[in-house]
This record gives C-alpha cells, structure tokens and sequence, in this order.
C-alpha cells in the first residue's frame, strides 16, 4: 500500500509518546466499559488492594512525575506531605481552569478520557487519606463538564466511588464546580476561595494548600494532566515511567500547537525533546514557506524564545534559563509577519485585564507596562521607555502576590532580550519591520501602478488621487492604515512598510 | 450491563475486562468519529449523525457507530476512523455528511477505501 491510511502511519502521531493521551480518540469517554476494557480502574485496584497509601506515594516519587500545571514541583513530594498532613478531613482539587490562550490540553483530556481523571484522584485520596475531591473546571467546557459528571455517575454505579471502595472500608466522592471563567483562579489559593464560595483571589504563602487548603484543611491540588498521567505509572510502576524523558524531567508532556504552523494540534512528547523538533518535524514547519521568527510558551506568562534556541531540550529548567516557561503546554508558533512588540503587547493585555486587582505591582504596574507598549506601539516611544519596561517587568516579578503578577512581565521582558532590535525600530524609526503595527505603517504605491482607479474608489476617507492611466498617489497624512486599497489593487501595487 | 455491582477485587476487575472484550462481536467494525469541542465546532455532529442512518438504513449489524475524544488533528475535523476485525484502521478528515455516506458506501460496502478522503491525501 502506498498512501498511508491511517493516522498511525503519519509522522504527527509515530513521533509523539502517548499516555496523558492515551485513550484519547480511541475510547467512548461515555462509557466506562471502554475504559475498563483498556485497563481502566486497575491502578486504583493495585494501589488500594496492594500498594496501600505509602506504597502508591512512594511509587509516586520514584516515577519522578513533576506538576504538569507549569509550576513543575514534584507530585510525590506534594502528596507526601498531603499525606503526613495532620487533620481529621482532606481534600483532593483537580484544577481543570483551563485559561491560558491557544492551550486545550486539559480539555482534550477531560472530554476524550475523563475516567483517568477520576481514578488519578481516586488514588490520590486513598494515598493522602482524604474523604472528598473536587475537580474545579470552567464553565466554558460544557462538553468536559458534562462527560465528567457522566464519568462520576458510573464509577459510583461500579463502586469505583463512593465508600467501601475495592471492599477496602475507605470511601472517595468527587463533585464538579464549576469557574466563571476568571483566569486568577487558576491560581491553587484563587482556585480554593472559589470554591468556598469567596471572590476568587489569592493569598500570601505560607501557609500552603498542602497544610491549609480548602476550609483550612489540608489539601492536595493537582492539574488534569498530571493526574492522567497517574493511573498508567501506578499500572506499569514507576521505573516504566522514569526511563522516559529527561534527567531532571521524566514522562512526556502535552503541548497544543497554535501560530503560525502547519499541524495545529494537540502532541504528546518525551521531555527533552528539542523545540525544534516539535515545531517542524511533527508540527511540519511554518506554512507558506514563511521563516520562523519566535515560539511563545507558557502562554501569557510565557515568553518568546527565537530561532537561536531552537535545539534546547524542552523541560522545566531549560525553558526558564531561556526566559520563558513550561507553563501548562500552550505553544504558539510565529512567523516574519509577527510583530513581537505587538505579540508582547497581546499578551500583556490579557494579563492586565485578567489581574484580579488585590496586589499593586500586578494591578498598576502590568497597566503601565500596556501603557508604554501601546506609546510604542503608535509611534510615540522613546529609548528610556525600553529601560522603563525592564525595570517595571522586574519590580512586578519580584513583589507580585501571585503567579499571575510574578510571570506576567515575561513576554514582554523575554521579547525585549531577543526581539530588542524590533523595539528600537519602532522607537527610533519609527517603523514596524513586520508591517503590523498599523499607526507606523505606510501604504505607497508603486510604479507598477496601472491607473485603474479602483483603489480611489474603495478608500474609505478618500485620500487616492491620481488620473486615469497614470500612478496614483496615497496621501500619508489622511491615510487611516485600513488597507483596502492593498487588497483591492488588481496588480499588486500598493506595498506596506 | 454491570448490573449496578460494585467491582469488589482485582480478579471480578479483571473478569469484567474480559466480559467487556468478549461482548464485542469478531466481526464487528468500530466507526469512532471525533467528537470533542474541536470536532463538534467543526461539524462532527451531521456527520455522526449520517454515518449513523447510512448503517441503520443498510441494516449493517455488525457494524457499530461510537463518538470519542479527540486524537490531536484538530485542524482535519471533522475526522472518523474505521476500525476492522482484521486490525485495518483507515483515517478518514476533513468530513463532511455527504463525503462520510460516500466513504461508507465505498469502504463498507464495496471494500474500496476512498484514498483522497483519508490522512495521507492532506499531511
């Protein structure tokens, strides 16, 4: 057979590793007989009937399995401590705030596999000790909202949940709450006022979630991902699990590619693989022939790396040497025609209006950071404004509440180290080299000018003259950037600069 | 099919693995269609739905229609895989209600898999 038929052949799915995402497109995440039938619920029976709860912590530790929400810390070490907590109720949070834009890895997982969700916490319980979890997911993912509360009905219906669980004597309940689409409470001590029903802000560290969490008690939050990756390291033992990835790193991390790439998609790889790697030989490389200029990770409190990174090896260390983060696996790949000062500007944005306003260097000083970038932006910076923006991005990194305000500076801050040409350009000659930012922009017509006229006619404020069959002229000063004659010009005349 | 029995050990686990695996008929051929949010807002839902009365309307009984998550092609939604008893699995994308009656009619029921639908045509 010649062409390839199926998806195992293709490059995209023989290159990645596949276990948060194991099931995924594969099984009916409505019926739990699928996901028994593929193995399901088996860890929770050797964690419960063999293992017991230091045996499961301990396995924990040794698969070397890391926070896949971005932070990184290491999940054995957060349960063990869930686990020498002292008090008479404990909790397990499955944080599914999935926020960051262009990332859906936690969605694919909730709505292609929510029972590996619900057994992950299952044995999270038994190990910490805890009576009761809950699986924190936004609002905006009514098909993951729903497939869960399926998923939780049938574990019940299979004795999976509820008490005497694997005729053991300990009892586990899961309820969904649902986030209103605040990106703070991702945020672990956000996340938890939420759901005791308070405004979703964070506060000071210590004390911990693991000692102080939900209604004071002790509490063990972990992301979707790193819960999927639980069952099958229970399963297999961890020694399967650490022998992937890298050094510091072990397992695989999921990543959704977005930007300017040709597969646009959701990937599974071993930690330690080049970025290179993932954008071009199974994300196929930039469409268009266009040239890669930068890959943004972590999301919005990620920051750009540039083609002389390309090799690093993703994990956790290498991406924060390099100014940018693991984050929860968003991953936006761009182009020549990106402006990385308006991609900085993007990101910032999103920040400054997500802060939840409690703490001053993220409420005001994200805000004036979107100030100096949007004087830039339109043609009105100066040089010490550069320096304004390094030392603001520090200062907010520094005193911050809480993550949101400590990685928020991050895009801007990393696109000045490796992008600082482009802002010196917009500042000094007052141009934009990838022709986005519209206030710096200038349409001129060239001398492949036919005459045709049509371009004076689809200029909205009128400023195209010129006579029949001769070069028309775009007057600069009443030009409004819209573009409508670029597009309009049946001869490619008209260029922007 | 559980019977509202809660599982009590490893062994009646494993039991019911195998009881799951065994009620799935040797000739059955699995139709799983993408349906997670990315698919859904593609327009899987039509195209699950046309699959579904081209094998009622053809009475193919071993033939079973399933929705699952999502496999990562995102941009070729909506998507369905045909899963045979001989282990063949054909990716068909990029679907539409109209394209999917024609691959069913082609792959079901002629053996003839439609080579420009499938993954290998667009990657």
């Amino acid at each position: 057979m010649d062409q390839k038929h199926s998806v195992l052949e293709m490059d995209y799915i023989r290159k990645q590793e596949r276990i948060a995402l194991k099931n995924c497109g594969l099984i009916d995440p409505e019926r739990i007989e699928e996901y028994i039938r593929y193995d399901g619920y088996q860890a929770l029976a050797k964690a419960i009937l063999q293992l017991g709860p230091e045996g499961v912590i301990e396995e924990v530790e040794a698969s070397g399995l890391r926070g896949r929400g971005g932070a990184g810390f290491p999940t054995g070490r957060k349960w063990r401590s869930g686990y020498l907590a002292k008090g008479n109720e404990k909790f397990i949070i499955c944080n599914a705030d999935e926020g960051d834009p262009g990332a859906f890895m936690d969605r694919s997982i909730l709505e292609g596999d929510p029972h590996s969700v619900i057994e992950a916490m299952t044995i999270a319980a038994f190990a910490i000790g805890a009576t009761k979890g809950f699986i924190y997911v936004r609002a905006e993912y009514p098909i993951a909202v729903k497939r869960l509360q399926i998923a939780i009905d049938q574990a019940h219906e299979m004795g999976f949940l509820g008490s005497d669980i694997f005729g053991s004597g300990f009892g586990f309940d899961i309820e969904l709450r649902l986030g209103a689409g605040a990106f703070v409470c991702g945020e672990a001590k956000a996340l938890i006022a939420s759901i005791e029903g308070k405004r979703g802000m964070p506060t000071p560290k210590p004390p911990r979630t693991n000692d102080k969490g939900l209604w004071s008690k002790p509490t063990i939050l972990n992301n979707v991902e790193t819960f999927a990756n639980i069952p099958p390291i229970i399963r297999n033992g961890a020694g399967w699990y650490a022998a992937i990835g890298s050094e510091k790193s072990k397992g695989t991390k999921v990543f959704a590619l977005g930007g300017k790439i040709n597969r646009t998609g959701l990937v599974e790889i071993p930690i330690g693989t080049p970025l290179r790697e993932v954008i071009f030989d199974i994300g196929g490389g930039i469409p268009g022939g266009k040239k890669f200029k930068a890959v943004q990770t972590g999301g919005p409190s990620g920051g750009c790396i540039p083609t002389e990174h390309l090799d690093v090896k993703i994990d956790y260390e290498s991406l924060q040497d390099i100014g940018s983060m693991m984050g929860s696996g968003g991953m936006i790949v761009m182009d020549e025609d990106n402006c990385m000062v308006d991609i900085a500007r993007f990101f910032l944005e999103f920040s400054v209006e997500e802060s939840c306003g409690k703490c001053t260097p993220c409420r005001e000083g994200t805000k004036k950071m979107l100030g100096i970038l949007e004087k830039i932006t339109s043609g009105e910076g100066v040089m010490s404004d550069l320096d304004d923006l390094e030392r603001l991005g520090q200062i907010i990194k520094d005193t911050s509440l809480c993550g949101l305000g400590k990685t928020a500076p991050n895009p801007v801050l990393s696109t000045l180290k490796y992008f600082r040409d482009e802002y010196e350009a917009h500042v000094k000659d007052k141009t934009c080299p990838a022709g986005v930012c519209k206030a710096l922009l200038q349409y001129t017509i060239t001398d492949k000018c036919i005459g045709c006229g049509i371009c004076k006619t689809v200029c909205p404020v009128s400023c195209i003259t010129g006579n029949k069959k001769e070069k028309h002229v775009i007057d600069p000063s009443a030009c409004i950037r819209c573009g409508a004659c670029q597009e309009a010009c049946p001869v490619d005349a008209i260029i922007k600069r | 099919m559980t019977g509202g029995l809660a599982v009590k050990s490893f062994e009646e686990l494993m039991a019911l693995k195998e009881r799951i695996g065994r009620e799935e008929a040797t000739d059955e051929i699995k139709i799983m269609v993408g349906m997670a949010t990315c698919g859904i807002s593609a327009g899987a839902k039509p195209v699950m739905k046309a699959l579904m009365a081209f094998v009622e309307e053809q009475g193919l009984k071993q033939v079973k229609v399933k929705q699952t998550g999502c496999i990562g092609i995102c941009r070729l939604e909506p998507m369905f895989e045909i899963f045979e008893p001989g282990g063949e699995r054909t990716t068909y994308v990029d679907m539409t209600p109209e394209k999917a009656v024609e691959v069913l009619e082609a792959h079901l029921l002629h053996h003839h898999v439609i080579e420009k639908y499938t993954i290998g045509a667009y990657d």
